[in-house]
């Protein structure tokens, strides 16, 4: 029953078989600068003639408004708070991903269930239980990981959005105020990251490095992916 | 392949206690729940009642996924495990701690049922679940498909909702006949759930009374040993209280 493209019980009323695209993931922390990233890695990529589809974590139809509310409250625990995730992504999953993939699109997701992981593992300590539930998500074709140490971190962090209340980890009373706290926390979510690059063999790009630097180790990680996906720009997409 | 879920294996350490009812639309628990609370506090015990899908985080986006008719089976069944986990950390927990008696009208095995009927793996379903505590009694009421749907129809009700008759999944385009199919598969499903996790059967077709009579003869036996918490003498609502003036140092 399992599906090899799935982590684990999959979709059973899906056939995903016919999923010509192709699912790149981009994961780090908050603040990383993943958002830029994807938005020059789809230019350079529609550029080229590949159709395109980005999605973001907590931006799905059905689930984007109750996240926002729910987070306003601060009075989430810890499964609501996974669910309320995991939910999103399904909906994202099957609305977006899916019949982009279906239809031959590059799919970049900024974010994916690893970030979902490292959330509920510092929360709990327990790591199957959301793996469980995320058995259902279909392991990318490639998953690329900003990395960056927490002192850079907190600097960028400060200097451009301000650190809010739950990139802090305030729920998890680990610090004595804001600062204290996102350092704590970051730091954990940091070191579940870094174990899960060596089990899910992401690609590891260090995020201190200048954005040209870092734009350039992804397109290398992305070119051989695509190889064999599609014709370069100017040819007409031939199904194989 | 049952894995260690908690559920089937330990009871909660709480003082308190949760008894829950289960059983598809019309098997008339609803009614049978609210006789049951009604005895427990004319016994003097404190009572909390929680109904499935009520939690105000997830009731609004349950509702719009259902006027766009966007949600698919893994959809509904996470927004229902939200909800379940929202109300299990706000509303069962707490009660149960402070050693109450918990009454949910619908648990877990509701989603056990419903879901798999929808299409999604039922390993899936129960490991999604896996953070939920074990009832300490879990009554199923077990009723033919004719009785539930002539008592909807007789009923207050008066017809079904899309979701119950399990519309969304183009069973039939007639109504009662898709909530038939519907109701059915879901029916086969408890039939397994009822072995598998050892809930207590109840004839849902005798008469109202004599089932009320049977469950509080259960009832009363499972609570043999229970030290109930008489804070307020079972007074539900207190609107005024007693209180000593301190004594001078």
């Amino acid at each position: 029953m399992a599906d090899a493209r799935f982590f684990g019980d999959g979709l059973k009323y899906l056939n995903p078989s016919d999923l010509k695209g192709k699912l790149i993931a981009i994961e780090g922390t908050d603040g990383v600068g993943r958002t830029t990233h994807l938005e020059m890695l789809q230019e350079w990529l529609e550029v080229q003639g590949y159709g395109v589809m980005t999605t973001g974590w907590t931006r799905s139809n059905l689930m984007s408004k109750t996240i926002e509310v729910a987070k306003a409250g601060n009075i989430l625990d810890r499964w609501s708070l996974s669910l309320l995730y995991a939910t999103d992504f399904a909906d994202r999953l099957e609305h977006q991903i899916i019949p982009a993939l279906r239809s031959g699109f590059v799919v970049l997701a900024d974010r994916y269930i690893y970030t979902a992981f490292a959330r509920d593992f510092v929360r709990s300590a327990d790591r199957a239980w959301i793996r469980n539930v995320l058995g259902f998500a279909l392991i990318p074709d490639l998953v690329c990981y900003l990395r960056i140490d927490v002192e850079t971190l907190a600097l960028r962090v400060i200097e451009t959005t301000g650190m809010n209340y739950w990139e802090s980890g305030m729920d998890l009373r680990l610090g004595g105020d804001l600062y204290d706290s996102f350092k704590k926390y970051q730091s954990l979510l940091i070191g579940e990251f870094d174990k899960m690059a060596l089990e899910f063999r992401f690609n590891v790009v260090d995020a201190r490095k200048s954005p040209e630097e870092i734009q350039n180790e992804l397109r290398g990680y992305i070119l051989p992916v695509l190889q064999n996906h599609k014709p370069p720009s100017g040819t007409k997409a031939v199904p194989s | 392949m049952s894995e260690s879920h908690l559920l089937t294996t330990a009871s909660h350490p709480h003082p308190g206690k949760l008894i829950i009812v289960e059983g598809i639309d019309g098997a008339g628990k609803s009614t049978q729940l609210q006789l049951l609370h009604k005895w427990l506090e004319s016994k003097g015990h404190k009572v909390f009642f929680t109904e499935w899908n009520s939690s105000e985080l997830v009731k609004e986006t349950t509702k719009r996924g259902k006027k766009s008719k966007s949600l698919t089976p893994t959809t509904f069944s996470l927004l229902h495990a939200t909800d379940f986990a929202s109300r299990l950390y706000h509303q069962i927990l707490p009660p149960l701690k402070a050693g109450m008696i918990v009454l949910a009208d619908r648990y877990i095995y509701t989603a056990f049922a419903r879901d798999v009927v929808r299409g999604v793996a039922d390993e899936w379903v129960r490991k999604l679940y896996a953070f939920a505590i074990k009832p300490d009694m879990a009554f199923y009421f077990n009723v033919p498909i004719e009785v539930a749907i002539s008592r909807l129809l007789r009923g207050t009700r008066g017809q079904f909702k899309y979701y119950e008759a399990g519309m969304d999944m183009d069973l039939s385009p007639d109504v009662t006949e898709s909530f038939r199919l519907f109701q059915s598969r879901i029916l086969a499903e408890y039939d397994k759930i009822v072995e598998e996790y050892g809930l207590l059967t109840m004839d849902a077709t005798l008469e109202i009374e004599t089932q009320q009579e049977h469950m509080r003869a259960l009832v009363e036996a499972a609570l043999r040993g229970y030290k109930p918490r008489r804070g307020t003498y079972g007074r539900r609502t207190l609107f005024w209280r007693r209180f000593e003036i301190p004594k001078s140092e």
